[in-house]
């Protein structure tokens, strides 16, 4: 059912790895009548070489569980991950490892990520030794150095017999970001790498990202909850809400033109100085509610009881993605009312699948 | 002064409290005033000036934003202001005093008062919203006896008035009433971070210092926080003192900012001023380091190095190391707040008296540039 869009990021280069229709359910309890929650409902997309995808949302959109499914640390429930073209299976150990080879993940928290009673040579050489089955004490000696001047921890000798608590924050998370690349990775996946980081501090750790994705070649999935920063990082920005891939098109167009009314909240809320003028601003357009609900029980439209455009065809039938245009798209019933500009300069040629018309 | 506030913190014995005398209609005068305030800890590696001599003024109903790095200090001010360090924090020379409605006109210093004064000025004057509210609620209460625990401890009431006033406290705040009787870990985070704010408005403090309260939120909550506040605050008239390292967050809400390096103020100023008109070379890197959603996509270029180490800082300015403008008469300026411009704004000031506001930072667009 997704409609197909060309991704932004597909200028960059070759198609790497890839999200087909993946789905994941999580059962909250026991029994046959248990309700289901649907963290990840249809999610399609693609990670390209050189090339940054963002996924943004709030907390429990299901962002992250996108990346634990890409990275194989979740079964998937429908669906499949394909690597080159060629479908994940993770039956059995060595398929798990050799998968790791080529993908890896950054996490939010780089207090937690990292042990805090082993030194940052302890964090690196596992996965020099693991992965890149180096042997030798000198040899891995200096791949943990050159990884350690990779992310501009220099010099190495210096870092490499410190703990995790000698480190700042954004030391800590280049140190996360060094262990990712010991594997000699292809695909990144960023969950969150700077929001736990000051934002002076911030800035540093997303240019070293842009610059090693640059320089190696890596594929990039860069998840936030701040869609200003996907603006600056991402070719292509996804937004999510309740697990349903809600918008997708060129970071640029979808921050400066959102065309979902939950996109168009999310840029909303971003701070922003340049409205000091317009008074207190704050408030003025935010809809008060809940984080949306992604149990199964919930029909029609998940952002629905946000909505300030939602009516019963909302409430009642989940809406399809719309084409905007050849790199966008949006699930809304109303994005004619929501984005009237966008559907207006929309390309005739190919006009989206024809929203059914409520029964 | 110095001896005086040292010897309390680490015992509560101090002579009777004394009145701080100061002139002047008590309209104008700020509820919470820190004069040339200096803390340290004392460590067995050194002593680090954690706080040095800041002079900072919290005016009734403002929202006074306090930015900076972690580990410059700034929850250390807010914190040493109502007395909440422990050994080996030691807060080593300057006042603070409180002057609120309910006490004499003439104030109270802060770091004079006994320990049952201190009690009594804390969180019925001075509340606080903690950082981290996932761990600042306790998990095995449920919040409505959370916020009876505050009412007994200042108020007498009875079971009825009682139980009525919290209530109408999650009201305020914009939670159901029957979320009395739920334990934190029945509420996401941003109800838990209302609860916290509901909990300092409890027994109507008149200062209510927030110490990144919004930090572990994402933005549509953060955002709803905020107007919050602010709506509170218009409607029951109490100061904030805002803790963030979020600038971008601060130019909103704050009436004014007061930007914190090494434990030094750096630069102090409206909000408008401060995004239009950053002086301190130290300001034009914060604002330059988060991306802006609207407007022309600029260069972003952060600031380079790290802070200083704070046991031996270095005569001078302690941004020099990681200054596009430093010179060598940078290292033995007196870091003291300074006019820039008197004629178009005298209450801006800035410890840096070398670059003038309207000098942009080399290789550096400041957002004035592109506006």
């Amino acid at each position: 059912m997704s409609t197909q869009v060309r991704s932004a990021a597909e200028s960059r280069g070759p198609l790497v790895l890839e999200a087909v229709a993946i789905h994941r359910n999580f059962k909250l309890g026991h029994g046959r009548k248990a309700p289901v929650l649907s963290a990840v409902r249809d999610v399609s997309f693609g990670l390209y070489r050189r090339g940054v995808v963002a996924l943004v949302g709030e907390s429990g959109s299901g962002k992250s569980t996108v990346a634990r499914l890409l990275a194989g640390q979740e079964h998937l429930t429908k669906g499949e991950v394909r690597l080159d073209g060629n479908v994940v299976r993770l039956s059995h150990r060595k398929a798990f490892r050799s998968y790791k080879h080529d993908v890896q993940m950054v996490f939010q928290d780089p207090f937690a990520s990292l042990n805090s009673v082993h030194t940052v040579r302890y964090h690196l050489e596992r996965p020099v030794r693991i992965q890149r089955r180096t042997r030798g004490r000198s040899a891995v000696e200096a791949e943990v150095a050159r990884l350690l001047s990779e992310v501009e921890l220099t010099p190495p000798e210096h870092f490499m017999a410190k703990f995790p608590h000698e480190l700042s924050g954004g030391q800590r998370q280049r140190v996360a970001i060094a262990r990712a690349l010991a594997a000699n990775p292809r695909v990144l996946l960023a969950d969150e790498p700077i929001s736990m980081l000051d934002v002076s501090i911030r800035l540093d750790i997303l240019s070293l990202l842009d610059e090693l994705r640059e320089r190696l070649d890596l594929a990039m999935l860069y998840i936030t909850h701040d869609i200003a920063s996907a603006r600056y990082v991402a070719d292509e920005t996804l937004v999510m809400y309740a697990g349903d891939i809600v918008e997708r098109g060129p970071s640029e167009d979808v921050t400066q033109h959102p065309a979902h009314p939950y996109t168009q909240l999310l840029v909303a809320s971003a701070p922003d100085p340049d409205a000091l003028d317009s008074g207190l601003r704050i408030g003025s357009k935010v809809l008060a509610g809940q984080s949306g609900s992604a149990l199964s029980t919930v029909v029609g439209c998940r952002f629905s009881p946000r909505c300030p455009f939602a009516d019963d065809h909302c409430r009642r039938e989940v809406p399809p993605p719309v084409r905007i245009s050849e790199q966008r798209a949006a699930a809304c019933w109303h994005l004619d009312v929501t984005a009237p500009q966008l559907m207006r300069d929309r390309p005739m040629a190919d006009s989206p699948p024809a929203s059914t018309s409520p029964a | 002064m110095s001896r005086a506030a040292d010897e309390q913190l680490a015992d509560g014995q101090v002579p009777a409290p004394t009145v701080v005398p100061v002139p002047g209609p008590i309209a104008a005068q700020p509820v919470l005033d820190m004069r040339g305030l200096s803390i340290s800890y004392r460590t067995r590696s050194g002593e680090v000036k954690a706080v040095v001599g800041v002079d900072l003024a919290l005016m009734p109903g403002e929202i006074v934003g306090l930015a900076g790095e972690s580990g410059s200090g700034k929850s250390t001010l807010a914190y040493g202001s109502c007395r909440l360090l422990r050994p080996p924090a030691v807060i080593t020379a300057g006042s603070v005093t409180y002057r609120g409605r309910r006490v004499s006109p003439q104030g109270v210093s802060v770091l004079e008062q006994t320990r049952s004064q201190l009690r009594a000025i804390r969180w019925r004057e001075i509340a606080i919203v903690f950082q981290s509210a996932m761990n600042a609620l306790n998990p095995v209460l449920r919040v409505e006896d959370q916020l009876f625990d505050v009412i007994d401890a200042h108020l007498s009431m009875g079971k009825e008035e009682k139980r009525e006033r919290a209530s109408s406290l999650l009201d305020l705040v914009g939670i159901a009433r029957n979320r009395l009787k739920s334990y934190p870990h029945e509420l996401s985070g941003g109800m838990r971070q209302r609860v916290m704010i509901a909990m300092a408005l409890a027994v109507d403090p008149e200062i209510v210092i927030m110490d990144e309260p919004t930090t572990a939120l994402d933005v549509v909550v953060q955002r709803e926080i905020l107007s919050q506040i602010v709506e509170l605050k218009e409607r029951l008239g109490f100061s904030v003192l805002f803790i963030t390292h979020d600038l971008s967050l601060l130019l909103e809400v704050a009436n004014r900012i007061a930007i914190m390096y090494a434990g030094q103020l750096v630069e102090l100023g409206s909000a408008n001023r401060m995004y239009r008109q950053p002086a301190h070379p130290y300001t034009r890197g914060l604002l330059n380091s988060f991306p802006s959603l609207h407007g022309p996509r600029r260069e972003l270029a952060g600031i380079a190095g790290s802070p200083p180490d704070l046991r031996n800082l270095p005569p001078g300015c302690p941004f020099v190391p990681r200054c596009s403008f430093a010179t060598d008469a940078c290292r033995q300026v007196d870091m003291r707040l300074v006019q820039i411009e008197k004629a178009r704004d005298p209450s801006h000031l800035s410890a840096c008296p070398f670059v003038p506001p309207d000098v942009e930072a080399p290789g550096s667009g400041t957002p004035q540039g592109h506006r």
